[in-house]
């Protein structure tokens, strides 16, 4: 069996307005109004779909304990391949990856991924966690907000071997605000300053309200095939190089190293390893960045800064707007939108970047990304590298 | 009432939270390569082994991060803010995430020395947290 070249061929999100879907929709519809827009980029219709792959919070417990049966029956198709891997936020980078396996094996041939979250609408988010059960037993007791608890016990813990400072990771998102401001679709787009994000609450000390992400809803769809296939297609074809993944830990106090993110060390290895470039050919990069803490360990995991000066990094300036290390360009998980699990968003903005649509926030010459996505409490990372036509 | 969350108790763990009614931290020790670990597993994390045995340490550690949450992990914990959960590096080796018990969480430190003691949170449940020593 030859094997076939997988390509991305159609991407698309849901219009959100203050954070939130105009009207009001369940994550089921969401996903499938993302799924129906995406398949139209490509050229396709859902009767073309034959593999799904799902992950998302929604219908728990319940329908969403089985999300690829369900999707598949609200979406009216019959998958010969599916996939509802959840390892948190970063799943949809696996997802690419296990969809390119099973593209180039001849197991399907247009893989659909999805997303969908109705979170803010439903004021569903819960900073108490979830019962004590099995692992958690020993974490919930002692009152950790989580997630934030876990990224701040690792920001603490870079301060202390780095000397990393709260002003440089207010930097993450002063430089992540500045791209927001050139998307018009992101949902915090005010000036942000390094006091601002300092003087707000340092609600998990040492990290403070505006080192979070924010809390949307939000939805997303991908569509994959073979190269073959993608000649004859309307979109033009986005290309996957590499990709890579890695698990490390549930319970916080279980991660290897609070101050290094293991899970995105191996993933991204695999990926650069797959994918046959360097570090220079990237030219913009999408991290994930559930809090500041997040895309700094990221930078410093997958190596393009040595460990423990990922703060300097930011704090100099070049991931924002006119640096040389576009990062984040549509305003991030901190201020475009962060539906619970976002990793999906970071490859459509790539995709879109490398199709070279971005408008204002467009980075010249863009012919190279990385996505990276990080998920649990800093546990698994999942790392695809994409390419332009 | 206590209303924060207690731990569910399995077959697994109910060896661990019956000692800590005793005031005792006890957890596995592999009798094969000889580390401790927790939380406790069928299997040895390190080599995998099954030969473990069930360990009374000292209770002894040191901190290797915490935060200070300023904003409480649901109502439960509201009373409490400014409280201190913190994760330990105890002296056999595992961590072990709890609380530090202080009046003024400015005082903690990494590196700083622990140790055990015991809060008798319900008749059932008792709940191991950490003081500066």
């Amino acid at each position: 069996m030859s094997k076939r070249k997988a390509v991305i061929v159609g991407v698309a999100d849901a219009p959100l307005k203050d954070g939130m879907i105009p009207g009001g929709a369940s994550p089921l519809a969401v996903q499938a109004r993302c799924a129906k827009d995406a398949l139209a980029e490509a050229g396709l219709t859902l009767k073309d779909v034959d593999g799904l792959l799902v992950a998302g919070m929604w219908g728990n417990p319940g329908p969403g304990m089985l999300p690829t049966v369900t999707l598949s029956e609200y979406l009216g198709i019959r998958p010969r391949f599916s996939d509802g891997t959840n390892i948190g936020g970063s799943a949809f980078e696996l997802h690419v990856g296990h969809a390119a396996l099973a593209i180039e094996q001849g197991l399907c041939d247009v893989a659909l991924i999805t997303y969908g979250s109705t979170q803010k609408s439903e004021k569903s988010r819960n900073l108490a966690g979830r019962p004590a059960v099995l692992t958690m037993q020993y974490e919930t007791p002692w009152g950790m907000p989580t997630p934030v608890g876990g990224y701040a016990l690792a920001a603490r813990r870079h301060m202390h071997e780095y000397g990393t400072t709260p002003e440089q990771l207010a930097s993450v998102a002063v430089a992540t605000r500045k791209w927001a401001q050139l998307n018009p679709a992101a949902t915090m787009r005010a000036p942000l300053t390094v006091e601002d994000v300092l003087k707000s609450t340092a609600i998990a000390d040492p990290l403070h309200l505006l080192d979070c992400c924010l809390v949307t809803d939000g939805g997303g769809a991908i569509v994959m095939t073979n190269e073959e296939r993608a000649r004859d297609l309307k979109a033009k074809p986005v290309h996957i190089l590499g990709f890579g993944e890695g698990q490390t830990h549930w319970t916080i106090a279980a991660m290897p190293d609070l101050a290094r993110l293991t899970a995105a060390e191996e993933a991204g290895k695999r990926a650069f390893a797959m994918a046959g470039v360097k570090h220079k050919d990237i030219d913009v990069a999408e991290f994930y960045d559930s809090f500041t803490i997040t895309a700094l360990l990221t930078l410093e995991a997958l190596g393009f800064c040595e460990r423990g000066e990922g703060g300097a990094f930011f704090a100099s300036g070049r991931t924002a707007p006119g640096g040389d290390f576009p990062l984040n360009t549509n305003g991030g998980g901190l201020s475009c939108l962060h539906p619970g699990m976002y990793g999906i968003f970071l490859l459509i903005e790539a995709v879109r970047q490398l199709r070279g649509e971005c408008g204002d926030r467009q980075v010249k010459d863009a012919k190279i990304a990385l996505c990276h996505g990080t998920g649990g409490t800093l546990s698994s990372g999942a790392t695809c590298i994409l390419a332009k036509d | 009432m206590y209303e924060k969350p207690l731990p569910i108790i399995d077959p697994d763990s109910a060896p661990y939270w019956s000692a800590t009614q005793q005031h005792k931290l006890v957890i596995p020790r592999c009798l094969d390569c000889g580390k401790h670990h927790f939380y406790p597993r069928a299997l040895c994390p390190h080599c995998h082994s099954d030969k473990l045995e069930w360990t009374e340490i000292s209770g002894r550690g040191t901190v290797y991060s915490y935060i200070v949450a300023n904003r409480p992990a649901g109502p439960a914990f509201k009373a409490d803010i400014p409280y201190v959960v913190a994760v330990i590096d105890l002296a056999e080796g595992p961590r072990m995430m709890s609380n530090i018990v202080i009046d003024d969480p400015s005082k903690v430190k990494i590196g700083d020395a622990v140790q055990v003691c015991f809060e008798d949170v319900t008749p059932e449940i008792t709940l191991p947290k950490f003081k500066l020593v």
